[in-house]
């Protein structure tokens, strides 16, 4: 049953990602003649945008553009947060939120992560969530999509990148506003609250009162999973019944957690005219993805171990599981949620078994089985010029990737956005389990203790947003810490490429022979499997070995 | 002076067979104990840090080994135990740095050997220096560029140059291996010099184009020394990418000491460097200079003087070829082939009438027209008459022929110019010649048409032979994705005609130099890379346009200058053996690559594991290879890292085989081998590593 709908969900979001992939690719194209509905539908993105988004911009001013409204966007939503007392909708009174807090929480709205070390419904006004961190979750998928959109302009050969405060205006109107007004109605008729009235008060039938909190929750839920943004309404996320009533609203949000970062690959391949490169990197995440999501089924199918050896009925491992959703809904979701860096959760992470909980970081470390919205393909993109410049060279020509020389500048930019992510995490990780900043606030010692450190980090490098629990992390050191590592680690990864991009567009394609390295084979395929594999298990195998391998083998696994 | 047939416009197999042989016996074996102790002193010489530092990894590599000795030293006065490991870690470390020098240097003394042959030829001479009407005696140190030389027979030429007056015969052996004497002349494509050779013949005036020190060979000779190497460009990439890798692994073992505070394991800095010195890539940053000199070796073995390291790196890239039609493509001798004589004569005729319109022609052809009529009339053929008047063929008239004092004319040559002597004489052209003339043109044959007392008879098919083999060789470029441009000065008929059968991709007809240079930049914007080989001055601006330009030695001054290597031997088909150097160049430091990075796997399962045995003993549970003692683990890992280096060195330095096929092929070979390869490899090295130590009841 639990392959049937697992299979069900990865091949809809498939599906589904096709027609999306040419929708969005339409949205981000300049209209093709000035005339008809996409030209009349540019004409109102310009009155909207004015004269800002007409200017082509190369890549440094489109980076720099980039930076200036992410930094506005920081800027306005910590003065909503830090003003909520002051502000309308705030039914519930909702005081004042610790700075360290705020700090941490807009940094992680605007870095698309939304690792959350608050209880929405404790902290967070109506106007807080809607207009300061929901507004965020759209800005910053629409940042992640722009980027992309840049980056496949700058390889097919363009030197103006686009222009980004236009391709933002594209993406937020004209891609994610409209599925995630579809997304919050499908949601609303599977049974998500969506109300502006206050916490509702109910008498049990013990006698005792209870306060429910609720709120506008299915539009603030149709985007976290939309835009691979994954910071629920409510503390508990997806597990909260308000945000994630039924098997079938489960179903539903786990096809949202894919749909768009799976239509990035194909508007990239769009984009640059090179549909079968698009398939064979669609196949290999995909390829990552089912792997990761059937070996997360199986070993969450064994118990416990601290179940071993007590006279219990044997059957999957339960604890933190929401049980209306079946045993296989926790892993299922857990990976597709750490691979795609949305980070949304449905199950508790600190209760998988030690290697389940493995292969969520594993998600979190490649950071490409889909990825974030945009970034995901951009991470991609980092390791197929790795892997092209290696294998490039073993072909017996200078390495290149669609027609453009690899050379140092662009191997200097590649790698160093792609050592940041190891940088913030295993340098975060070290500071913190040799520290009691770390040591001191973790739930159990040992390697699980161990593993909550590095997940909370790979967490805030990857932008992933989930937490494993079992951390006391709003502490100032946490909320500091975490905040830098999410702000490092969403815009490298995005400059740098992009910096890329603009050094190949300088370059005069070569057009391709029987000599050159192909990017639309299975053998390619396997070049960038391989350079996510090995950069991957490279950089993280000691600390996967210290962290959820030596539980797993302590606890007789 | 007649000149002389051009010594490899007809090189039989046999004749490029004794070539190679030659140049094999050439090239020094690969581990000549001279060398061996040059590049041994050498190696630790270059443990210099100011040296190491040209190579990151390497540094590190040396940085550590330092590390490693400090650690050393204070454990030697607090008499710890573990005294035997740090000993073995240090030297193992130290080792592994010197390997990486001696693989260099080895590559280096190499190329100085190569070097030497060549340099045996720069012995200082005596010059006749040209001033002021006068002449004085110098020595050839002493010549500046732009001095003029007289050389007569028996004198050895005092340096590169250009011929500005006289011809001579030049034997060149010293340089090119050939014994054949050639000619050098002033004013034609064959006025090039190179000092160290000896005129055997009359006298030269020679004006020197490179003073002493300047001259390509100096240059080359500098390139192979490594004394003047400058990094090329995919391997600065590749360095950048090296250095990357390393910083990263630097990252992880740095980030496991204060990880293992958290463990309560306080990790040994010698097990950290050790881990640190497994993983970053010491065997590709051991031997990245070894292959770039060995290529510039391999370049100067094949007689090919490259102007600087990134031109052979470069030949790697091109795709498409500018070979000329005669001496690369075909033999470049045609000979008369058939007959096809006008409606109403016979072959007889026609074929006696050729031959006799082709005694007095002592051209190839001529001949090859007159031994076509012998074989074809048998007993029949007419024989010379020596009263007759020969009409000798001018490249005005661009016809032959005699005249017999019995009043009989006979006239051959190119189809206009025999059809303007019939009009001339007031006889018609048959309709029918036309047809003939055209469709020999388009077999690829050139039409010489033959005339007896101003009444056209029909034409003589003169083919080119293609070289043997040629077909298959172009077949081979074009699995490697190459395009092969046959540029000829032939009518496009003939051109078209030629191009099928020796099956390249375009042709250039009729050309000019001129054109050559128009069609290079009409592919260069079509983003293509283009070779080109050439000799005479108004190559010249073709030769530097394209990407790759090999000027012929034979040629003039302005083509050697303006490209960007210089093929010693002229052989018009050493771009194809350039570029197969390129690519090894490229495909061997991509192979080692991945070797080097596949490699760490294994190393991890040894190491780490074996680095906290002690404090989590379920981690024994990894120790795959069943390795015998944490510290005989770790010790094992690094002497395989150490000794894969020198294993190596013989690929690094002949470069991985290369074959000629598409990519897609070359990467599956390679990852197979290198990939698959490296990642088994090591399994099976650090176990038998660790057997053998186990066995000596070392750790």
């Amino acid at each position: 049953m639990s392959i049937f709908f697992i299979t069900l969900m990865l091949g809809g979001a498939a599906l589904l990602s096709w027609p999306l992939g040419q929708a969005m690719t339409w949205a981000m194209s300049p209209p093709r003649q000035q005339e008809g509905f996409r030209f009349r539908i540019e004409k109102v993105l310009q009155r909207l945008g004015g004269k800002i988004i007409i200017a082509e911009q190369n890549w440094k001013q489109y980076v720099l553009a980039l930076l200036l409204f992410n930094s506005v966007m920081f800027a306005v939503v910590f003065a909503v947060l830090a003003l909520q007392p002051l502000l309308p909708l705030n039914p519930d009174a909702r005081g004042a939120i610790e700075p360290s807090l705020i700090f941490h929480t807009v940094a992680s709205f605007t870095a698309n992560t939304n690792l959350q070390h608050y209880a929405g419904e404790l902290t967070m006004s109506y106007f807080s969530q809607l207009f300061g961190l929901m507004w965020l979750q759209f800005v910053s998928a629409a940042t992640g999509i722009a980027a992309l959109t840049a980056l496949a302009r700058g390889l097919s050969g363009s030197s103006g990148l686009g222009n980004f405060y236009n391709d933002l205006l594209r993406a937020t109107l004209l891609i994610l506003l409209p599925l995630a007004t579809t997304g919050a109605a499908i949601l609303v008729l599977g049974g998500v609250v969506m109300t502006l009235d206050g916490a509702a008060l109910a008498t049990t039938i013990e006698g005792a009162n209870q306060t429910i909190a609720r709120g506008p929750v299915a539009a603030f839920v149709a985007i976290k999973q939309l835009g691979t943004n994954g910071g629920g309404f409510f503390g508990a996320n997806s597990t909260h019944p308000f945000e994630n009533p039924t098997f079938l609203t489960n179903v539903v949000e786990c096809m949202f957690i894919m749909l768009v970062p799976m239509a990035c690959v194909w508007m990239f391949g769009r984009l640059t005219g090179r549909l079968r490169h698009a398939a064979v990197i669609f196949l290999v995440m995909g390829a990552l993805l089912a792997v990761k999501v059937g070996f997360a089924n199986y070993l969450e199918s064994a118990p416990s171990a601290a179940f071993t050896g007590l006279p219990v009925a044997a059957a999957a491992n339960l604890e933190g599981k929401e049980l209306r959703f079946g045993t296989a809904a926790g892993p299922t979701w857990g990976v597709l949620t750490t691979a795609t860096s949305n980070g949304s959760v449905n199950c508790m992470h600190d209760s998988l078994n030690p290697l389940t909980g493995l292969i969520a970081l594993t998600g979190m470390w490649f950071n490409v089985s889909f990825g974030g919205v945009g970034v995901g393909m951009i991470n991609m993109f980092l390791y197929i010029i790795v892997g092209v410049f290696i294998s490039g060279m073993m072909v017996g020509r200078t390495p290149e990737y669609l027609g453009r020389k690899v050379e140092t500048r662009e191997m200097k930019f590649a790698l160093l956005a792609i050592l940041v992510h190891p940088l913030l995490i295993l340098g975060g990780t070290a500071l913190f389990a040799a520290t009691p900043w770390g040591a001191a606030t973790v739930q159990d010692q040992g390697f699980h203790g161990f593993s909550e450190i590095l997940y909370e980090f790979s967490s805030a490098a990857a932008n992933n947003g989930s937490g494993f629990e079992g951390l006391g992390d709003n502490t100032a050191a946490w909320n500091v810490a975490t905040a830098i590592v999410m702000l490092l680690g969403r815009f490298l990864p995005i400059i740098l490429p992009l910096a890329i991009a603009g050094s190949l567009a300088a370059k005069k394609p070569a057009p391709a022979t029987a000599g050159t390295l192909r990017t639309d084979t299975p053998l390619f395929g396997l070049v960038i499997l391989g350079s996510v594999v090995f950069i991957g298990a490279l950089l993280f195998l000691p600390v996967a070995v210290l962290g959820p391998i030596a539980e797993h083998l302590a606890s007789g696994g | 002076m007649q000149r002389q047939p051009e010594k490899l416009s007809g090189p039989g197999n046999d004749h490029v067979q004794a070539k190679l042989e030659r140049r094999r016996a050439r090239r020094a074996s690969l581990f000549e104990p001279q060398m061996l102790r040059v590049a041994c002193w050498q190696a630790v010489l270059m443990l210099q840090p100011r040296v190491m530092a040209r190579n990151p990894v390497m540094f590190i590599t040396e940085i550590g080994a330092a590390l490693t000795t400090l650690v050393l030293v204070t454990e030697m006065f607090a008499n710890r135990e573990t005294l035997a490991y740090t000993l073995a870690v240090t030297m193992i470390l130290w080792l592994t740095v010197l390997f990486a020098n001696f693989a260099e240097a080895l590559a280096e003394s190499r190329g100085k050997a190569q070097a030497d042959t060549l340099k045996r030829t720069r012995r200082s001479t005596h010059a006749r220096r040209v001033v002021n009407g006068g002449e004085e005696k110098i020595s050839s140190d002493e010549l500046r560029e732009g001095d003029v030389v007289l050389v007569a027979a028996g004198e050895v030429i005092p340096s590169d140059g250009e011929v500005v007056e006289g011809a001579a015969s030049v034997d060149e052996s010293a340089i090119t291996g050939e014994s054949a004497p050639v000619v050098r002349e002033a004013g034609g494509d064959r006025s090039g010099v190179t000092g160290g050779t000896r005129v055997l013949s009359d006298q030269l005036r020679i004006r020197i184009t490179a003073g002493a020190g300047e001259s390509f060979l100096d240059r080359m000779i500098a390139l192979v020394e490594g004394a003047e190497r400058q990094k090329t460009p995919n391997e600065l990439a590749l360095t950048v990418t090296l250095a990357g890798l390393t910083l990263a692994f630097l990252m992880v073992t740095g980030a496991l000491w204060p990880i293992g505070r958290y463990f309560g394991v306080n990790l040994p800095i010698p097990t950290l460097i050790a881990l640190l010195i497994c993983l970053i890539p010491t065997t590709i940053g051991a031997l990245l200079a070894a292959i770039g000199l060995a290529g510039m070796d391999r370049a100067l073995s094949a007689n090919v003087l490259a102007k600087s390291g990134k031109a052979v790196e470069l030949a790697g890239d091109i795709d498409t070829l500018l070979l000329d039609k005669t001496g690369t493509i075909t033999m470049g001798d045609r000979q008369a082939t058939a007959y096809f004589p006008l409606p109403g004569v016979t072959g007889e005729q026609l074929a006696e009438a050729a031959m006799r319109a082709s005694f007095g022609d002592q051209t190839p052809e001529g001949k090859s027209i007159v031994r076509l009529g012998e074989k074809t009339l048998g007993p029949e053929a007419p024989s010379e008459t020596p009263q007759a008047r020969i009409i000798a063929f001018t490249a005005q008239t661009r016809l032959s022929g005699l005249d017999l004092p019995d009043g009989n004319s006979y006239r051959k040559g190119a189809a206009d110019a025999v059809q303007a002597y019939v009009k001339e004489h007031g006889s018609p052209i048959p309709p029918a010649l036309q047809g003939l003339v055209e469709s020999v043109a388009r077999q690829g044959s050139t039409p010489i048409v033959v005339a007896e007392n101003q009444n056209l008879l029909g034409v003589v098919a003169l083919s080119d032979v293609l070289k043997p083999g040629i077909r298959d060789r172009f077949d081979r470029l074009r699995a490697m994705g190459l395009r092969v441009i046959m540029v000829t000065g032939d009518n496009p008929l003939t051109a078209a005609a030629i191009a099928e059968q020796a099956g390249v991709d375009d042709y250039i007809a009729e050309a000019r130099p001129e054109d050559k240079l128009e069609y290079i930049r009409r592919e260069q914007r079509a983003g293509r890379l283009i070779a080109m080989m050439g000799d005479g001055t108004n190559d010249a601006p073709a030769l530097a346009q394209a990407d790759i330009g090999i000027a012929m030695n034979s040629g003039t001054q302005a083509a050697k200058e303006a490209g960007n290597m210089v093929d010693l031997d002229s052989d018009p088909t050493k771009l194809i053996e350039v570029i197969e150097i390129g690519k090894q160049l490229l495909m061997t430091r991509g192979a080692l690559t991945t070797f080097s990075i596949a490699n760490d796997v294994a190393k991890y399962f040894a190491i780490v594991p074996a680095m906290f045995m002690l404090a989590i003993p379920q981690l024994a549970a990894l120790n795959i290879m069943g390795l015998a003692t944490p510290g005989s683990a770790i010790i094992s890992a690094l002497i395989f890292n150490a000794i894969i280096i020198p294993l190596l060195i013989p690929i690094a330095i002949k470069g991985v085989r290369y074959r000629p096929m598409g990519a897609d092929s070359i990467l599956r070979r390679n990852l197979l081998i290198y990939g698959l390869g490296g990642l088994l490899a090591p399994f099976a090295g650090i176990k038998l590593i660790d057997l053998a130590l186990s066995l000596m009841g070392i750790f």
